[in-house]
């Protein structure tokens, strides 16, 4: 099983991609399967890591939740682009500690902080676990180090820890 | 042309509002791209065109074909998963480059205290 399906859950996701892409016809159903199990089987020379997904179950709840965050700063920084320069306004870096490890689960976090609008991944120091991310409307930096660290760290570690 | 007369007027409508919503994010995103006057603030307003402003047009076009075809259309979401998986490279790329110029040869913006010496 291993052997064959080195990646399962990889495997089912091209599938899927297949299907929609085409048509839920069984002809596609079968053609998409060569395909992804052929490509699927082409990923072991990349040798990426494997994630291990401890608790699937807090995904749904997660992409809600960053999908409403994400809507919120989108209007935050429409207003901050109306607006213009008639309010003050500082940018500026936030360096924040991070103990999430897992790097899975670090390429999540930069999805998500990078398609907030208004926070911007810079750069990460796996050596520190250090992340450092640009605000363009920063008012105090510890809220964002808690706002990081509390909403999607502690969900992601225990996602994938 | 699809048959856009025989889309019900619920529809219709909810399709008009999201694609003008959509449209009015990534248009606000460029004015702001123009606006803003360093390179990370520059980076801030894009993206929303990739978030919600790509988000609300791929919901329209999901619910416009979904209604008019009868059948679930859900392959736009493809669109919204593989924009947001591919900016943070783009990103990164451009934002660390960035950094290493202001902090290599002193620019306008404020780098961070670990990056100020080399």
């Amino acid at each position: 099983m291993r052997k064959v399906l080195p990646y399962p859950v990889l495997t089912a996701s091209l599938i899927v991609v297949w299907m929609l892409l085409n048509a839920f016809t069984l002809g596609h159903l079968l053609l998409g399967t060569v395909v992804a199990v052929g490509a699927s089987r082409v990923m072991t020379a990349l040798e990426p890591s494997k994630p291990r997904l401890r608790r699937w179950q807090l995904i749904p709840w997660l992409c809600a939740v960053v999908l409403l965050d994400i809507a919120r700063s989108n209007i935050a920084v429409v207003a901050v682009i109306l607006q213009g320069n008639r309010r003050a306004r500082r940018a500026g870096f936030v360096s924040i500690p991070l103990d999430l490890r897992d790097r899975t689960g670090l390429a999540v976090l930069a999805c998500i902080v990078t398609s907030t609008p208004g926070t911007a991944w810079v750069e990460y120091d796996s050596a520190t676990g250090m992340l450092v991310i640009h605000v363009l409307d920063l008012v105090e930096e510890q809220e964002w180090v808690e706002l990081i660290k509390n909403r999607y760290e502690a969900t992601l570690q225990e996602i994938f820890e | 042309m699809t048959h856009v007369e025989n889309l019900p007027g619920w529809a219709a409508l909810l399709t008009a509002l999201l694609v003008f919503a959509g449209a009015s994010l990534t248009l606000i995103g460029a004015v702001g791209t123009l606006r803003f006057r360093t390179f990370f603030e520059r980076v801030h307003a894009p993206t929303l065109g990739t978030s919600w402003g790509t988000g609300a047009i791929v919901l329209a076009s999901m619910l416009m074909f979904s209604v008019l075809g009868s059948r679930l259309v859900l392959h736009e979401i493809l669109i919204g998963i593989f924009v947001t998986i591919t900016t943070p490279v783009t990103l990164m790329l451009l934002a660390r480059a960035a950094l290493y110029r202001e902090s290599s040869e002193g620019g306008e913006t404020e780098v961070p205290a670990d990056r100020r010496t080399d």
